[in-house]
């Protein structure tokens, strides 16, 4: 209103043009949205934000009694096992949720969709946003760990963030990929669940991934996740588990590619979304 | 041009039907369905070419017209003429293939009450998030919040969550929201004016008390022409996906009303599953018979009229009251009448086929064109099994041949009814002695 009459035009192929524009016009519904999902995440539970704690660490102590002490798996570098788990588990569960929450998000936001505009982007972004949110909660958890562990990170912390924002990079690129295709096809509904069965084992979460036989390394390490997870353990553990360079560039690059991927099909199937949701 | 609010220029939308044999596999056999029953009505030719890996269906076809700041226009047309297209490309939710739309100001459009209302938040809550999604930053709301909540009538109850609200209060709320945008430009659709009689009514006189007081532009899409007509003073009537006239309401009005595809003096409903009703009873036709007892649109105004419904009761235990509600081209009710025999009021219908018949009288009715909206209804406790808006539409007209109401007055009746009444005028001051009167 304070803008002397906004002149807006529709024709074909002008809200392409306009995208970069509309999506910073529209942040204000962003946030509103992404808090709308903050609240409602727990809403009439008991014990409420604790569950975003609760679940990982669970999780770590089953993979610890059952990778350390029952297969007698050990991490490298005398780093307790614990630690070495929750660095890798705690990546792992922010990208799981969030690629699933991002990918089934335009479903269940169905009715926004035909009823009003806005740059579609912003839904799939604000379920990984909320799941960043659980995240940081479980970060503080791997603090506490430390500190029960009496470990203290070194300057390799100050790189974690590089590895968060990659993480990142990699649960919005996949999810936009396959919140468009289940769009059109509910069948990617069934589909998620199993990727993300399939990459909790596929990603190196329970063992280090100096242990995949190196021929198939290459292979490996084209995982995003692998670069993440890698990079958390070294970034937190101070180097304990060694990183080197090709696993890191390689799964960087996939992850970049994943990532500008995702975006291209997510903006070139969007305009039909209202009309096919 | 320039003090045209909106400009919609050759404005087209194709929607590609695809018809790919080998991936239909993965898409859902309902929509196979659909797209192949919009096939047939948008070119046969192309229809019958079969193979056809992709078809494309005009929705909205070279449509152009312009609209100044302050008008309240109405957008008509039957199902499937292309009114929610342009809606949502007005409201860009969808683009158009051709043709553009210039929209000099702010725009907000309802196409529904309380988008984006989520059930676990408080009333307070989903006045913000609602907000946001019509379009209101968050200072605006803040600034309107009091007014809102005061319109809605729910002061009590803001923090609690509305999955815990009545029915009447979510859409109170959900409303409230909505009236208080404040856009140059305002679209509408006619979803806003479904719910109860008195939220509809406040609805729609907050409408035009937007257009008037402030100047602000109004589209108002609906198929509902007695409601259009309380509204604009301007239609476009769109058919097939192309602009059929576009002019004063009432020109609009003749001309959608004589359109036989939209209402004639009879409609019936063949397969009963898509009948209006529900599981207790059903609509099955509703006509209208000039004296002659034939299915005529065209009443004589010194004649009877029998309106005639039939519907079918498919469960027992209920007290079915059909009734009938008539409106006039101003969109304003005549009368309701409904069948007041004891025995249907006291006792439960058994299942099978009803057909009731309602005489009015001659002479009693306005000239113009007559809405029917037929109804079966239960009393105690009120429940509508089905309400059929303007099913059927008849004419009455008055060759003003001397012996209707009219006499010999040839100009503007006004009134919504016309009854022929008995006066008795009598002198009352006699020049002359009363003898001579005898």
């Amino acid at each position: 209103m304070n803008s002397p009459r906004p002149e807006l035009i529709i024709e074909a192929g002008r809200a392409e043009q306009q995208y970069w524009r509309d999506l910073w016009h529209f942040r204000e519904l962003f946030y509103i949205l992404a808090w709308r999902d903050i609240v409602v995440r727990y809403k009439q539970t008991v014990i409420g934000v604790a569950w975003a704690v609760i679940r990982p660490f669970l999780t770590i102590v089953v993979f610890t009694l059952v990778f350390n002490r029952v297969a007698k798996l050990d991490a490298p570098g005398g780093i307790p096992y614990a630690l070495f788990v929750s660095a890798a588990i705690i990546p792992w569960q922010f990208f799981a949720s969030a690629f699933s929450e991002a990918s089934g998000s335009l479903l269940s936001n169905s009715g926004l969709i035909s009823k009003v505009y806005f740059p579609r982007l912003i839904i799939p972004a604000g379920s990984v946003i909320t799941s960043f949110v659980d995240f940081a909660l479980t970060l503080g958890m791997l603090a506490v760990l430390m500190l029960w562990y009496g470990f203290a990170p070194d300057w390799r912390i100050l790189l974690l963030p590089l590895f968060i924002l990659q993480a990142f990079a990699a649960a919005l690129g996949a999810g936009l990929f396959l919140c468009a295709l289940n769009v059109k096809y509910r069948d990617f509904r069934y589909v998620v669940p199993f990727i993300v069965q399939f990459g909790l084992y596929l990603s190196p979460v329970g063992f280090g991934s100096e242990r995949v036989p190196q021929y198939l390394r290459w292979l490996y390490d084209l995982n995003p996740m692998v670069g993440v997870i890698e990079g958390f353990r070294w970034a937190c553990l101070k180097g304990a588990s060694p990183l080197e360079a090709r696993p890191v560039l390689s799964s960087l690059a996939v992850t970049i590619a994943l990532c500008a991927f995702g975006i291209w099909y997510f903006r070139k199937t969007e305009k039909t979304f209202a009309d096919v949701i | 041009m320039s003090d045209a609010i909106i400009t919609v220029e050759n404005l087209g939308k194709c929607y590609r039907l695809q018809h790919q044999q080998e991936r239909q596999r993965y898409v859902a056999l309902r929509d196979v369905i659909t797209s192949k029953v919009k096939g047939l009505f948008s070119n046969r030719q192309s229809a019958i070419g079969n193979r056809q890996s992709e078809e494309d269906f005009w929705a909205l076809r070279d449509v152009s017209f312009e609209i100044k700041q302050g008008e309240v226009v109405g957008i008509i047309g039957r199902n499937g003429a292309g009114k929610s297209t342009l809606l949502k490309i007005l409201s860009r939710i969808t683009e158009p293939t051709k043709g553009r739309i210039t929209l000099r100001g702010r725009v907000a459009s309802l196409l529904e009450v309380g988008t984006g209302f989520h059930p676990e938040l408080t009333g307070r809550e989903n006045v913000f998030l609602n907000g946001a999604i019509l379009g209101m930053t968050r200072a605006e709301v803040r600034g309107k919040f009091d007014e809102i909540v005061a319109f809605a009538e729910v002061e009590k109850f803001l923090d609690t969550p509305v999955k815990r609200y009545s029915s009447g209060m979510y859409v109170r709320l959900a409303f409230s929201v909505a009236a208080h945008l404040e856009p140059e430009i305002l679209v509408v659709d006619e979803v806003l004016a479904v719910g109860d009689a008195t939220f509809q009514k406040k609805c729609l006189g907050k409408m035009s008390e937007v257009a008037e007081q402030h100047g602000r532009t109004v589209l108002f899409v609906s198929h509902n022409m007695p409601t259009v007509m309380r509204l604009c003073q301007r239609a476009i009537l769109l058919n097939q996906g192309a602009v059929a006239v576009d002019g004063p309401c009432a020109e609009v009005s003749h001309r959608y009303m004589n359109d036989g595809k939209y209402a004639g003096a009879e409609r019936t409903w063949a397969d009963s599953a898509k009948a209006p009703g529900n599981e207790c009873a059903r609509l099955l036709a509703i006509r209208v018979r000039d004296h002659t007892g034939a299915v005529s649109s065209n009443v004589d105004i010194t004649r009877p009229v029998v309106l005639e419904m039939e519907f079918r009761v498919l469960q027992l235990g209920r007290i079915l009251v059909p009734n009938l509600h008539i409106y006039n081209e101003d969109g304003a009710c005549v009368f309701v009448t409904g069948d007041t025999d004891p025995a249907g009021r006291r006792t439960p219908r058994v299942p099978g086929l009803y057909r009731s018949r309602v005489e009015i009288p001659g002479n009693y009715l306005s000239e113009g064109g007559l809405y029917v909206s037929a109804a079966l209804s239960t009393i105690n406790p009120v429940t509508v099994h089905f309400w059929e808006r303007d099913a059927v539409v008849f004419h009455v007209h008055d060759d003003a041949s001397g012996t209707s109401v009219r006499g010999d007055y040839v100009g503007v009746y006004p009134g919504a009814v016309r009854p022929m009444l008995p006066w008795i005028t009598t002198l009352q001051n006699p020049p002359h002695p009363e003898p001579a009167l005898v």
